[in-house]
């Protein structure tokens, strides 16, 4: 694959279509510039700040743009909160739609065959396997990213947190927790 | 299209195997492929990269890495747009009349295009429902590109939002212009996709578009 994308690469850039700066530039981006980092940043302002906290489930593509972050595939984003009786998972069942600008690229598994055909079926399955049971009498929304709206699970903040500024909150928040396969 | 993509629901398709530290990437011509895909003059119309990804025939897209994916499909745009020709790819260099195009794309914009909000959003008729009507997935099994999942046709949910008029892919993925349409979120209940075997209180939203709802 390495000879063939390099073959291509040289034949977009010869050809005027692609401008290989530029390809660096994006590859920085995807690499460092966006990821789980950002989202946590989001999570831990609106655990901090209740009026956050209300500007980003009303309007959460506004609200992240608030802390610096936008662009694609974060076009229209959705924040859903969990809460001691509803639990939130979020997948793609057709591709691989994430929010890029707040959670970057996806990992593999999140891309893979069995998470995007079992997430819709079995949630409480899928859940378990990454380590948590839930209780029965929880509800579990599973939200299928079937257009351009992307969703960002807000965990529940963990118990005995109350002192940590927002800088330690975010450090407690994982890229799982904000897909929704994990609790925090 | 009814393609293996469509994969919501099936099960036996192996361990989901989370990475431990999963990089960005594994391998640069990973890196190399996205970034490819995203500079490409291609990527103007995503409902054509997602529906070229799905025409990967079943065997090879349940084979293939993601990139592997990605790069097939970015090979098969560039040809269909007239960019490249199957061969200029094959050799990684361009044929002697090619004409030279200007980069969509430089590096002195990558900044700030990556961190502009875009909108899928467009101006269109009024929506048919509005939150809380109850509505019913049509029985569409069209040979195009399409965004409404196989396990969520013919199935009865409710409207639990509205977002206004959005880009419709079955209809831009084929050249067909934006037409946009009315998108919704629909609630299903989990008993409704799967059965009395799935749990009472769960649920699956999906977004639609409106041609594919009837009213219920």
């Amino acid at each position: 694959m390495a000879l063939r994308v390099k073959a291509l690469e040289s034949l977009m850039v010869e050809k005027g279509l692609v401008d290989p700066a530029a390809l660096d530039a994006l590859v920085d981006h995807f690499e460092h510039k966006v990821g789980p980092r950002n989202g946590a940043r989001v999570v831990a302002r609106a655990w901090s700040d209740p009026a956050y906290r209300t500007r980003l489930l009303a309007d959460a593509t506004v609200a992240i743009a608030e802390l610096g972050y936008a662009g694609g595939q974060g076009e229209h984003v959705v924040a859903v909160e969990n809460t001691p009786s509803v639990h939130n998972l979020v997948v793609c069942t057709l591709c691989s739609c994430y929010p890029w600008p707040v959670l970057g690229l996806p990992p593999v598994w999140y891309k893979s065959a069995p998470y995007r055909a079992r997430a819709v079926i079995d949630p409480r399955g899928v859940i378990a396997e990454f380590g948590t049971d839930l209780p029965e009498d929880v509800e579990v929304r599973v939200w299928d990213s079937t257009a351009e709206i992307r969703y960002l699970v807000i965990p529940r903040r963990p118990a005995g947190t109350e002192g940590l500024d927002e800088a330690a909150l975010a450090a407690l928040v994982t890229r799982d927790g904000m897909i929704g396969t994990a609790l925090l | 299209m009814n393609g293996v993509h469509d994969m919501g629901g099936l099960e036996n398709l192996g361990p989901i195997a989370p990475e431990p530290d999963e990089p960005v990437f594994h391998t640069a011509w990973e890196a190399r492929v996205h970034a490819l895909t995203v500079a490409s003059p291609t990527r103007r119309n995503i409902d054509e990269g997602r529906h070229q990804r799905e025409l990967i025939p079943g065997p090879q897209y349940l084979a293939m890495s993601y990139y592997e994916k990605w790069f097939t499909a970015l090979c098969a745009l560039l040809v269909k747009h007239g960019h490249a020709t199957p061969h200029e790819i094959a050799a990684g260099k361009a044929a002697p009349d090619s004409p030279k195009a200007e980069p969509l794309l430089t590096a002195a914009v990558v900044a700030e295009r990556m961190g502009r909000a875009g909108s899928y959003v467009r101006e269109a008729a009024a929506p048919q429902f509005a939150v809380g009507d109850t509505v019913k997935t049509r029985q569409l099994n069209p040979h195009g590109h399409t965004r409404l999942p196989r396990y969520a046709r013919g199935r009865q949910g409710v409207i639990v939002a509205t977002h206004g008029a959005h880009v419709f892919p079955d209809s831009h993925a084929h050249g067909q212009g934006e037409d946009p349409r009315p998108l919704y979120t629909v609630r299903f209940p989990a008993r409704e996709l799967w059965g009395e075997a799935a749990n009472p209180k769960d649920s699956v939203r999906l977004d639609l578009w409106e041609p594919y709802l009837e009213r219920s």
